[in-house]
């Protein structure tokens, strides 16, 4: 199961997570780290290694902000956020159809939310 | 009809395991003309060169071809084995049946019919072959070395001691280059100038020695052994013969608020100044974009106030024409620009300081005398931050340079290790990704740094650095062994900034027609066995020109292209190399094309008569090529519209005979 949840993730992110030499400079850039269980870096890390079963399980999907700081700031090009994002798929996917509707998103609003969780929000569901 | 050998090389398994070399030498054994055809281990050894030996005596071999490694490789050992056995050396063809066959492909049966298609092109080829003889060229006894930094001072020492004159072109006004800014040098933490000075001296002093300061290389022509080279001395506005250096006039001149480059632009200097105490030659220069009397005739106070009379306004770039047998390859290193990395605030904030601003901050000879004190405000930081690979082994687009700049780790260690011994009540924190220490005491160095003087190494990098309004600089890091994102107060953060190739050096190379990488480091003709010699002939390489490099590593370097250099010049005469181009008269128009191609100026035009119809004369103009010039590129047979010109060893039969054999399947 976690191969071939890895290889999807792989393809669906299109990262290659070889291409990581461990500098951290994508958890150094990572504005919500303190919230992250599991950090951008170790992201990259456990999908390298297999280990998908905790990172589908894990809080930390929804705590990134898409902000993509780390996919700008990685000097290797590896994308950490890309990984995050096909993540977080995987778990919608295994869902199935619960999308929300544009509609109901503004009554789900509070003044913590980040806008640039909204963007994504609305990026993600309003297909 | 010749008679042909064919020699199959198994190259140990670097071939055999992907060609079936015994259906090659079979294969290539039915071709026409070929005599004798056989495979072996390894062709270069002395029992494979025996084989091609004793073939050419049994069989009466008139051309052999052998199918193995590159040219570049091994086409010397099998001409000498040729020639030993009697065979002129031009009658022997290389099949590159490694590098363009066995190595780039995995499918053997693909592989097997390709090499033996090179084969039998390079079988058609020695069916034209014609035996050539090699003339002799003289060799001028001086080298030029281009770049008077430590690998540029290094290398003409060792061949002024040689005995053979040396001519230094240092476009700054001093020679010594980056070691000059550096304060000390690791791992013995000696004083650079202390050990740098001295050869700067023994540079000016050596009668063999002739330092074009403030001067730049304009044009080379020529070969190896006989170079003409331009070198273009800009002028100063002061005459170097009556300067004594005595600074009066950097003192007395008004314009002082000119950025000084020698500090970074950390402090200012004069529009006339000598960079440091210590330059060699120690004459003024006059900075024609700062000086209000170059600019508008007004002012003259340098003039006035020098008592050797060497201050003209007047004095105008100089063409020098030299002749040389070798050229040095000296233009070293810059830091690259830090201006793109927002997310370190290099531009925002003073106290953000790439490691060779910190080198100058620390120098006793720098803007603070040495004493370490903040850009911004001069007061002493009491938390120094040091951030490892700003712009080094990022490979993703438009991040910096993809290669590790191979001194910062060091010198970081020697920066961070300096500052707690001087000023023990400093925190100072290292964020590095791997520290590289691979050389003698390095490791020890950096260690000595944790262990003896307290230097914090956080394993990671650095996200961002915020300025904030108190003067602090917040720096948010990883520290991804204890898996934790840590957040600094810094009075200072350092940047150890990668190191990329001289701007000078491309236009330099395109000069010398001397390859490059994609990062401007000059190529060396074999990564490993000759890598202080440029691919093309008499032009070596010295110094981080060709790499990044660290002291120790560049003036062993330096010795060694010395060295290389010096063999050379010990030649009284060079062999030619006898491919080269002549013109068949009866065919050239005279249009020209082929003189105004040739980079070596080999060809001229000479008006001949010749015999026309019905008894009459006509007198036509032809060209005729200067064989101990020519170094057979071919530039000229290609440009040649009428098909006169042609390259020995290389015709355009012989091309084309080639191409028929690849294509006839």
């Amino acid at each position: 199961m976690s191969k071939y949840d890895r290889e999807q993730i792989l393809r669906t992110s299109g990262v290659n997570v070889l291409k990581c030499m461990r500098c951290g400079k994508c958890s150094a850039t990572c504005p919500s780290y303190d919230e992250m269980e599991y950090h951008p870096h170790q992201f990259v890390y456990m999908v390298e290694k297999g280990e998908i079963e905790p990172l589908l399980q894990s809080k930390s999907l929804y705590k990134c902000l898409s902000c993509f700081a780390c996919v700008e700031r990685c000097p290797r090009g590896v994308e950490p956020a890309k990984l995050v994002e096909a993540v977080r798929l995987q778990v919608i996917r295994q869902q199935g159809m619960n999308h929300l509707k544009p509609d109901d998103i503004p009554a789900l609003l509070d003044d913590d939310l980040p806008q640039q969780a909204i963007v994504t929000a609305l990026r993600k569901y309003s297909k | 009809m010749q008679r042909i050998g064919v020699f199959v090389c198994w190259c140990g398994s670097n071939i055999a395991a992907t060609v079936d070399v015994a259906a090659v030498s079979e294969a290539l054994g039915h071709e026409p003309g070929v005599v004798f055809s056989t495979n072996y281990q390894y062709m270069c050894s002395e029992a494979g060169q025996n084989i091609i030996k004793n073939a050419i005596r049994d069989y009466q071999l008139t051309g052999i071809v052998v199918c193995s490694c590159s040219p570049r490789m091994h086409e010397a050992t099998f001409r000498k084995t040729a020639a030993s056995a009697g065979l002129n050396s031009y009658m022997v063809e290389i099949a590159n049946i490694r590098e363009q066959c066995s190595w780039i492909h995995k499918d053997k049966a693909q592989a097997t019919e390709k090499a033996i298609i090179l084969g039998r092109a390079a079988i058609a080829k020695v069916h034209l072959n014609a035996p050539l003889t090699a003339g002799e060229s003289p060799v001028t006894k001086r080298a030029l070395v281009i770049g008077g930094g430590i690998a540029g001072i290094q290398t003409a020492l060792d061949i002024a001691d040689a005995g053979f004159e040396v001519d230094i072109v240092e476009k700054q006004p001093t020679i010594g280059g980056k070691m000059t800014q550096i304060d000390k040098t690791f791992p013995t933490l000696d004083c650079a100038a202390c050990i740098l000075t001295p050869k700067m001296v023994d540079c000016a002093q050596n009668d063999k020695i002739n330092i074009f300061a403030y001067s730049e290389v304009k044009e080379v022509k020529g070969f190896v052994g006989n170079f003409h080279v331009k070198i273009n001395k800009k002028a100063r506005y002061v005459d170097a013969t009556k300067c004594t250096g005595c600074g009066e006039c950097t003192e007395k001149c008004p314009m002082k608020k000119i950025p000084n480059e020698f500090n970074l632009g950390l402090d200012n200097r004069h529009a006339i100044y000598i960079p440091f105490a210590q330059a060699v030659p120690k004459v003024a220069t006059i900075d024609p974009n700062a000086c209000n009397m170059l600019k508008n005739g007004k002012c003259g106070l340098c003039a006035k106030v020098c008592s050797a009379g060497a201050i003209d306004y007047k004095q105008k770039d100089e063409i020098v024409e030299r002749e040389y047998g070798a050229i040095v390859v000296a233009t070293g290193y810059n830091p690259i620009k830090l201006d793109d990395y927002d997310e370190y605030a290099y531009s925002l904030s003073k106290d953000v300081v790439s490691s060779l601003e910190f080198e100058r901050i620390t120098n006793a000879a720098g803007p603070t005398g040495g004493t370490l004190l903040r850009p911004s405000d001069g007061k002493h930081p009491h938390t120094l931050v040091f951030v490892q690979c700003v712009g080094s082994r990022c490979s993703a687009e438009g991040k910096g340079k993809s290669y590790c700049s191979k001194i910062c780790c060091m010198y970081t260690a020697k920066h961070a290790m300096l500052c707690r011994e001087k000023y023990p009540d400093t925190e100072v924190y290292v964020f590095y990704i791997d520290v590289r220490s691979p050389g003698k005491n390095y490791d020890e160095f950096y260690r000595r740094a944790v262990e003896e003087y307290g230097v914090h190494y956080i394993k990671g990098q650095v996200g961002k650095v915020v300025p904030r309004s108190d003067g602090k600089l917040l720096v948010q890091g990883s520290d991804l062994l204890a898996n934790e994102q840590v957040h600094i107060e810094a009075d200072m953060v350092v940047l150890a900034a990668a190191i990329e190739p001289d701007k000078s050096a491309r236009p330099l190379a395109t000069m010398l027609t001397a390859s490059m990488d994609t990062n401007d480091f000059f190529t060396e003709a074999h990564a490993k066995l000759r890598p202080v010699e440029s691919p093309t002939a008499g032009i070596f390489l010295s110094g981080a020109c060709q790499g990044p490099k660290d002291i120790p590593d560049t003036v062993a370097q330096a010795g060694a292209a010395a060295s290389k250099v010096i063999g050379l010049l010990a030649k009284d005469k060079l062999t030619c190399n006898p491919c080269t181009a002549h013109s068949d008269e009866m065919m050239c128009n005279g249009c020209s094309s082929c003189e105004k191609v040739c980079p070596y100026g080999a060809i001229s035009y000479v008006d001949k008569e010749f015999r026309m119809p019905n008894r009459t004369t006509a007198i036509r103009r032809v060209a005729v090529v200067n064989e101990a010039v020519c170094q057979g590129c071919g530039a000229c047979t290609v440009a040649c519209p009428s098909g006169a010109m042609d390259l020995k060893g290389f015709s355009n039969s012989q091309i084309m005979a080639e191409v028929d054999a690849i294509c006839k399947m």
